[in-house]
């Protein structure tokens, strides 16, 4: 599970925070690493095309100013540390004292070294985009309740699980990581307080989840009942089309249906995808609003053993008409001809008992029998072609319509664990994280499903860089680009305003599209809040509202 | 309101933007109520007495309490509804406009609408402070809005939802008809376009009906049936009071008027245990015989914790001090004269002399009947029996004290046998109170334990007619307990009417 539900907040297991018994030791390289970011952060902070773009759009906006500082303050929150990062070291050092654990592998059996601690620690110093993570979580420059009250919880590499953990800004969140350095960690709800003084809060009401991002879990092992070609945590590009249809038909929902813009899909690092809504009515909604959304988009319901899991009302609603639009050409190709779940004698009984009319359902039973391993496709074909001749009298062809329709729908319709979706105290893995079996990064699929599906459909996640390899190309970097005298010649780049700056590890590596992805993202949502605080000040609620000191009493 | 009050109130008033400044300002010059039903939306502007303030809210406290009580004992809206009419009609009645003459609203509306109006108020100041408490009373608030939405007239209920000025759109012509098949898939019931009208709203205020799919959503806007107006206007009704209570619960509380804060306060407990303010009517019981040597007998009508008392001093031949005030006091207030009281304790208290009597106890009574003391304690008769509220929270009982709420300071084990012990065995019921005591609702499981004693009874007066719903309201008061059961359990074999009739 890539998710975890929150005790109730009233009353907190006792040792939901444990304390670390086996922090990782801060090595030479550890030390060398973090002292080399803040260059990062500072280079990145002034010249990275989001932000230049960012800083326009406080122009007409008293808070300006402040913006800009602020965030000049946090590029530059380490002033002592920087002066020393003339001379980043570098990250070949892992490699030099213990092999990467198997750089080509497709992920799977180097598995538990994923997690190696050198190995997190350099991805955390060298690649993990924190600047655009706290932005995103934070939606403004500025530091604000926002990310300070927002919860991450970290599983250990001993496997502790250290919940509650909060930070004012995004480099104390990066330092306290890389002291811990977790093997992966999760991202919880803005809470009314600071999570780590919920225990001297004098009442317990005073400490309860505010706000966080919707987000749905699409997990392939959901499908194994129809999945033929992997089980399990496997996975392969036929069954990624499962996830591949999902993020199209939720997608389009939550745009066309809820009039959601900021919708970013994630891959989960395995066999499954996270999709995070950043729309600011979005992280504000209550549960039962959550409850209700999740209702809406849910069609397939109960467990994989017997039973209709698909039933829904005639006529059908326009959001299911729109489903089933998408959804068929994907039951021809990936059902029909990649699964060919009907080909079994089990699968053609599950296809039989979804059928309505009996003696329709003996004829097929009988032309299958005598046809040992008949496609899928020519079987769905079957059910029309029998209808036709007439095999049954008491055939009603729409109902035998609205049962493939079902049928096609409880082969493609998206598979959620809408328990994720329902509530805000929920935590769920953050984008960028390494998952720890197979290696590979989180990674954004797409930040706008419905703009760019070739994003979606094009996405294999067999192709989705692992930490290992990314480190790798870091170093392959420099051993390219360093001339017989040095590292003088190590990755600089124009940024288009006469001035030069140093390449960013990320931007050496395969990682480089992703991040870029996530920024571009990120900046759509940091746009849409200002533009959103902008307007409500313009309509006099929101100095006054109802945040507001002096907000009206009754 | 009281006047710093209405300056608080009118300086908050000035953050709110243009617009609804200059509309609250329209409103400040006066309140004319033109609908029988209100959203609350503006505090009350001008000033009421006291002696108003106080008692609008009791008043409107105790309708609320009536109707938790229903939802409590799940009853349905109907029987809520049957409940809760004579009530508002004694204690809060609100009429519509055409219950005037020609239907323009003459001050008898303006009063009865300005009541309504302040007391819901004054008890958001009451009821901001806990979310418990925020909760329960937007909860509450919101059935009784129900209950007078539902029973208003139709073309004053088509007005008032109007002068709502609600964010919903109605759907035009064009739209429907370029909508109209998806307004069909996804609005269960209807087949025709012509059947029904469609309004848009933003879609968390319809959560069920997104839920189930039984609504059209587009880019975030539902559109809503004209069938579901009703429960929308309940949704809205409680979105806006829960977002006011926050607000108010904010908002620095009234430390400025030190006459408000003791009444808010009082209201405020008031409504996590009700209070039920003894009266001498409660004791009058002309006829019957309440004497000394009859206390056994009429033990049989005393609630839990009387009926604890008493068999605690027949086995004890003893209480502790805070047993003896909680029981004389009752005693008291069941109509026991003083005489008889002092025959009683003498005669219970079989272990010890008349001398250690007379010197230890005699003149505890004596005080308690207001027969000696100080000029205050006899000009007063001395002190009021103990309400539920007072016995439910103040001196829980110690090792030995058989004072107390039985519902709340016993174990449930404890509590459970000692209903057995009374007669109380059907399973349910048993059940029952078990879950009230688990959700706190002592006063509940006091009378659910009432009315299955006397179902028989009840379901008499009620079907003759004998009886009014206002004289079946839920029991707050021991003594209105012991003097509810003797009536019923003598129906006919008291002198009439008169004998029952509390004013
Ligand atoms: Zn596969």
């Amino acid at each position: 599970m890539s998710h975890s539900e929150s005790p109730p907040v009233s009353s907190p297991p006792r040792d939901n925070d444990i304390s670390l018994p086996d922090a990782p030791p801060l090595t030479g390289e550890e030390e060398g690493g973090s002292q080399s970011t803040p260059t990062n952060e500072q280079t990145n902070g002034t010249s990275t095309g989001s932000n230049i773009n960012l800083d326009n759009l406080f122009d007409a906006d008293s808070s300006d100013e402040e913006a800009l500082n602020s965030s000049a303050a946090f590029a530059t929150s380490s002033p002592p540390e920087s002066s020393s990062s003339q001379n980043p070291p570098s990250s070949s050092l892992p490699t030099a004292t213990a092999p990467l654990p198997g750089t080509t592998s497709a992920g799977g059996g180097a598995g538990a070294k994923y997690t190696d601690p050198q190995i997190m620690s350099q991805f955390y110093t060298r690649l993990f985009p924190f600047r655009t993570l706290f932005h995103w979580l934070n939606h403004s420059p500025k530091p604000s309740p926002s990310f300070s009250n927002r919860e991450f919880a970290f599983t250990l590499s001993n496997d502790a699980y250290l919940r509650y953990q909060s930070y004012p800004t995004a480099d104390l969140l990066r330092k306290d990581i890389l002291r811990l350095i977790p093997s992966r960690f999760e991202i919880g709800p803005v809470y009314t307080a600071n999570p780590r003084d919920r225990k001297t809060l004098r009442k317990s009401t005073a400490f309860r989840p505010l706000a966080k991002e919707v987000v749905f879990d699409i997990d392939l092992t959901d499908y194994d009942d129809i999945r033929t070609c992997c089980d399990k945590a496997n996975i392969c590009l036929k069954c990624w089309s499962f996830v591949t249809m999902s993020i199209k038909v939720v997608d389009a929902a939550l745009r066309e249906d809820f009039g959601f813009e900021h919708i970013m899909w994630v891959y989960s690092g395995r066999r499954g995808a996270h999709a995070w809504i950043s729309d600011k009515v979005a992280r504000e909604m209550d549960d039962e609003m959550r409850k209700a959304l999740a209702g809406y988009l849910e069609v397939i319901k109960g467990g994989a053993q017997g039973g209709k899991r698909v039933n829904v009302k005639r006529p059908l609603h326009p959001h299911l008409v729109r489903s089933l639009a998408l959804l068929r050409p994907y039951f021809q190709t990936v059902i029909l001809e990649d699964q060919d779940p009907f080909e079994s004698e089990k699968g053609a009984e599950r296809l039989l008992s979804l059928l309505p009319d009996p003696a329709l359902v003996a004829a097929l039973r009988k032309k299958w029998d005598a046809a040992p391993g008949r496609s899928s496709n020519r079987k769905w074909a079957d059910i029309d072609a029998l209808a036709a001749t007439g095999v049954s009298k008491t055939l009603d062809t729409k109902k035998l319509q609205e049962a493939k329709q079902d049928i096609l729908l409880e082969y493609t319709y998206p598979r959620l664990d809408v328990e994720v979706s329902k509530k805000r105290i929920h935590l769920l893995k953050s984008p960028f994280v390494v998952h720890p079996g197979t290696g590979r990064v989180c990674v954004p699929i797409t930040g706008n499903a419905s703009t760019n599906p070739k994003e979606v459909e094009s996405f294999d996640p067999l192709s989705v860089p692992t930490v290992t390899e990314l480190l790798a190309q870091v170093d392959a970097y420099k051993s390219a680009t360093s001339g017989a005298d040095g590292d003088i010649m190590d990755g600089f780049v124009a940024d288009g305003l006469s001035k030069v700056r140093k390449l960013l590890d990320w931007e050496k590596t395969d990682l480089k599209g992703y991040v870029e992805r996530f920024d571009a993202f990120v900046k759509e949502v940091l746009r849409a809040e200002a533009r959103g605080k902008r307007e409500r000040e313009e309509d006099g609620e929101g100095v006054h509202g109802v945040n507001g000191p002096d907000g009206m009493e009754f | 309101m009281i006047k710093s009050d209405i300056q608080r109130l009118d300086a908050k008033r000035r953050h709110v933007n243009e617009r609804k400044k200059q509309f609250a300002v329209a409103v400040y010059k006066q309140q004319d109520y033109p609908h029988r039903l209100n959203f609350y939306e503006l505090p009350p502007t001008s000033e009421i007495s006291l002696e108003d303030f106080e008692q609008w809210a009791i008043h409107r406290l105790r309708i609320l309490a009536e109707i938790e009580a229903c939802s409590f004992r799940n009853k349905t809206p109907q029987e809520t509804a049957a409940h809760i009419e004579p009530l508002l009609k004694k204690y809060l009645p609100l009429s519509a406009n055409s219950a005037a003459a020609g239907g323009v609203i003459d001050q008898r509306l303006r009063d009865e609408r300005e009541k309504d109006h302040y007391s819901h108020f004054i008890l958001r100041l009451a009821f901001s402070g806990t979310e418990d408490l925020r909760r329960r009373f937007a909860r509450v608030e919101t059935m009784l809005f129900k209950l007078r939405y539902q029973t208003d007239d139709g073309r004053e209920r088509r007005a008032f939802v109007e002068s709502l000025n609600f964010d919903w759109e109605m759907v035009t012509g064009d739209e429907k008809r370029q909508l109209g098949e998806q307004l069909l898939a996804a609005t269960p019931g209807v087949k025709k376009l012509d059947e029904e009208n469609w309004f848009r709203v933003d879609w968390t205020l319809v959560p069920e009906l997104v839920e189930y799919r039984t609504v059209f959503l587009r880019r975030g806007q539902a559109y809503v049936p004209m069938r579901e107006q009703t429960s929308m206007i309940m949704t809205e009704f409680t979105n806006r009071l829960e977002k006011a209570l926050e607000l108010t619960s904010r908002a620095p509380r009234l430390d400025e008027d030190d006459r408000l804060s003791p009444i808010l306060n009082h209201l405020t407990k008031n409504f996590a245990t009700p209070d039920g303010a003894y009266n001498d009517s409660d004791a009058a019981l002309p006829g019957a015989p309440i004497n000394a040597s009859n206390i056994d007998s009429l033990s049989q009508h005393f609630p839990l914790c009387m009926k604890n008392l008493h068999s605690t001093l027949r086995q004890n031949s003893h209480l502790k001090h805070f047993g003896r005030l909680q029981y004389t006091f009752f005693l008291k207030g069941i109509g026991l004269s003083l005489e008889d009281c002092l025959i009683f304790w003498r005669h219970s208290f079989k272990l010890i002399t008349d001398d250690t009597f007379n010197k230890e106890y005699k003149y505890n009574i004596r005080h308690a009947y207001g027969d000696v003391g100080g000029d205050a304690n006899r000009r007063g008769r001395g002190y009021s029996p103990y309400s539920c509220q007072k016995i439910l929270t103040e001196h829980p009982p110690g090792p030995g004290e058989a004072h107390g709420c039985p519902y709340r300071h016993f174990s449930i084990d404890n509590l459970t046998s000692m209903l057995q012990a009374t007669g109380v065995n059907e399973r349910d019921v048993l059940k029952g109170v078990k879950e009230d005591v688990e959700k706190k609702r002592y006063h509940i499981a006091c009378n659910r334990v009432f009315e299955w004693t006397h179902k028989g009874e009840i379901k008499k007066v009620k079907d003759d007619g004998t009886w009014e719903a206002a004289e079946l309201d839920t029991i707050v008061h021991p003594n209105a307990y012991f003097k509810r059961s003797y009536l019923l359990r003598n129906l006919g074999k008291m002198a009439g009417d008169n004998v029952r009739t509390k004013e």
